[in-house]
């Protein structure tokens, strides 16, 4: 399966089944239209009437490049990796979310997590539970060494001494087990201090800190408790805690959420560019729907026209570089087909545990009963639920193996689609349309880099 | 070529017939994580 798309003044044409990506002038772009495969050899004569505009020598060429092409496997590849899919079975956990608080303390209006709870009760994850998690985690990981914890909420930052301990804890008995703990943590900042930023920059790989961008767009929803802004409390912490992550050379994401109210959101991207952040992500909103904010069929012509502004704005060399999370592929080091049949292992390989240890498929999952897979404090863990998230992949999820974007996406986030759809097999019509758009501009800012070496 | 330039090499087939190590981050798809998509993710395996 071929997709051509034209972005940036290039003709692009990516071959999904190969993952190769060419950049194609106009007669070899037109011609693609009238081929299939199987291609034979000889070009159909008709051609040249059909591409009367081309120079009789130019389409014969250009039929050849293309021959050539199908002959190495880089056009019209055959799509033969449902074999593989078809012996997906239950994988070690490798990596799970501890939400470590089911409190808040801001009030934003999109907020999936109902502004911190979950639907539930308020609560702390206790450090015992913490360390069961890590204790979980390194049984289930079977002979897996890398392993994942995302400290998440709610807000992390007021369950702190749990995450202080759960790290150490992990710390503490990581060798023994041969394994390697990898920290993260996404954080609004409010309780950001410099004890806790010295903690974050030695033991978390990975530091996610929320912002919406220009500050009527972030205190028109990220407010706090008494309903003020809170623009002005967190970006001279995340400045801080910026600037020492890039002098560790450690990573970190400011990343905002864009809703209806900000479909210009290209400006808070570069907004966030001027405060001199530089690892930058903007994300569409997951709400209900009826939500005034929520992000329709409707505005999605006015999303694809944002994403390719950013996207133009990216490629001029004369504006401030920044990395746009949303549009970063790695056309040749990416992962391995297998990887992609399944994308994020939700309730599979991943986890999430909420503050009394009951294990969910992912954090958004969480205070489903249905979904409830375990606890931490018996190891249970349900492997009904898990070898259904295993057999869930692009070949049975509905429609993801005709798509041209099934290997870049994966079939998408389940949540999601069980949150929209009532079905983690089907895909979520608008998260698709959208995903797909920033696939053309990630390839796109790929192919201006390699056009321009 | 005259006609067409690619990009990358086209190695998706060859990485099914040795992948599945699992050793890569897991690659969470949803829109409130900072770690989502597949595609930009970098594979861990040792070679």
């Amino acid at each position: 399966m071929i997709h051509k798309f034209k972005q940036l003044g290039y003709n692009i044409v990516l071959d999904t089944e190969s993952n190769a990506v060419h950049v194609m002038d106009d007669c070899a772009y037109d011609m693609l239209d009238l081929i299939s495969a199987p291609m034979n050899e000889q070009m159909p004569e008709i051609f040249l009437t059909m591409l009367r505009d081309y120079p009789e020598n130019d389409v014969r060429e250009t039929y050849q490049d293309l021959y050539e092409l199908y002959q190495n496997g880089s056009l019209f590849a055959p799509d033969d990796y449902q074999k593989y899919s078809d012996t997906m079975v239950k994988s070690p956990v490798k990596s799970m979310c501890l939400n470590v608080a089911h409190d808040c303390n801001l009030r934003c209006g999109y907020c999936f997590a109902q502004t911190g709870d979950f639907g539930g009760e308020r609560c702390i994850m206790p450090p015992e539970i913490g360390k069961a998690a890590v204790d979980f985690l390194i049984k289930q990981s079977a002979n897996r060494e890398n392993l994942e914890t995302d400290f998440f909420g709610g807000e992390p930052l007021m369950a702190w001494d749990t995450v202080v301990e759960t790290v150490k804890y992990a710390r503490s008995i990581e060798k023994q087990h041969g394994k390697r703990f990898r920290f993260t943590i996404t954080t609004n900042g409010i309780l950001l201090d410099d004890e806790k930023m010295k903690f974050i920059d030695a033991e978390m790989s990975n530091c996610v800190l929320s912002l919406d961008g220009r500050r009527e767009t972030n205190d028109g929803i990220r407010k706090t408790m008494n309903g003020g802004g809170s623009y002005d409390i967190i970006v001279p912490k995340f400045q801080k805690v910026v600037e020492q992550r890039e002098r560790a050379k450690k990573d970190y994401y400011v990343r905002a959420t864009f809703t209806k109210n900000n479909l210009d959101f290209a400006d808070d991207v570069i907004h966030l560019r001027e405060l001199g952040f530089i690892q930058l992500s903007a994300e569409p909103v997951v709400t209900d729907e009826k939500q005034p904010f929520a992000i329709t069929n409707a505005d999605l012509p006015r999303i694809f026209s944002e994403y390719d502004r950013l996207c133009e704005y990216m490629a001029d060399e004369k504006n401030p570089h920044f990395n746009f999370f949303h549009f970063m592929v790695d056309l040749d080091q990416g992962p391995c087909a297998i990887k992609r049949l399944r994308g994020c292992g939700c309730g599979n390989d991943y986890v999430a545990i909420e503050p009394h240890g009951d294990i969910y498929p992912c954090h958004q999952f969480v205070g489903i009963e249905n979904w409830k897979m375990g606890n931490v404090k018996d190891g249970t863990l349900n492997a009904d639920i898990k070898t259904y998230f295993a057999k869930t992949h692009i070949y049975s999820k509905k429609g993801c193996s005709g798509c041209w974007a099934k290997f870049y996406c994966s079939g998408g986030c389940n949540a999601n689609s069980f949150i929209y759809e009532g079905d983690c097999r089907t895909p979520h019509t608008i998260s698709c349309e959208m995903q797909k758009k920033r696939l053309e501009c990630a390839i796109a800012l790929e192919v201006n880099k390699a056009m321009k070496e | 070529m005259k006609h067409v330039v690619t990009i990358n090499k086209a190695n998706l087939k060859a990485s099914a017939e040795k992948g599945g190590c699992g050793k890569c981050q897991s690659s969470c798809q949803s829109a409130c994580k900072t770690s989502c998509t597949v595609a930009n993710q970098k594979c861990e395996a040792e070679r």
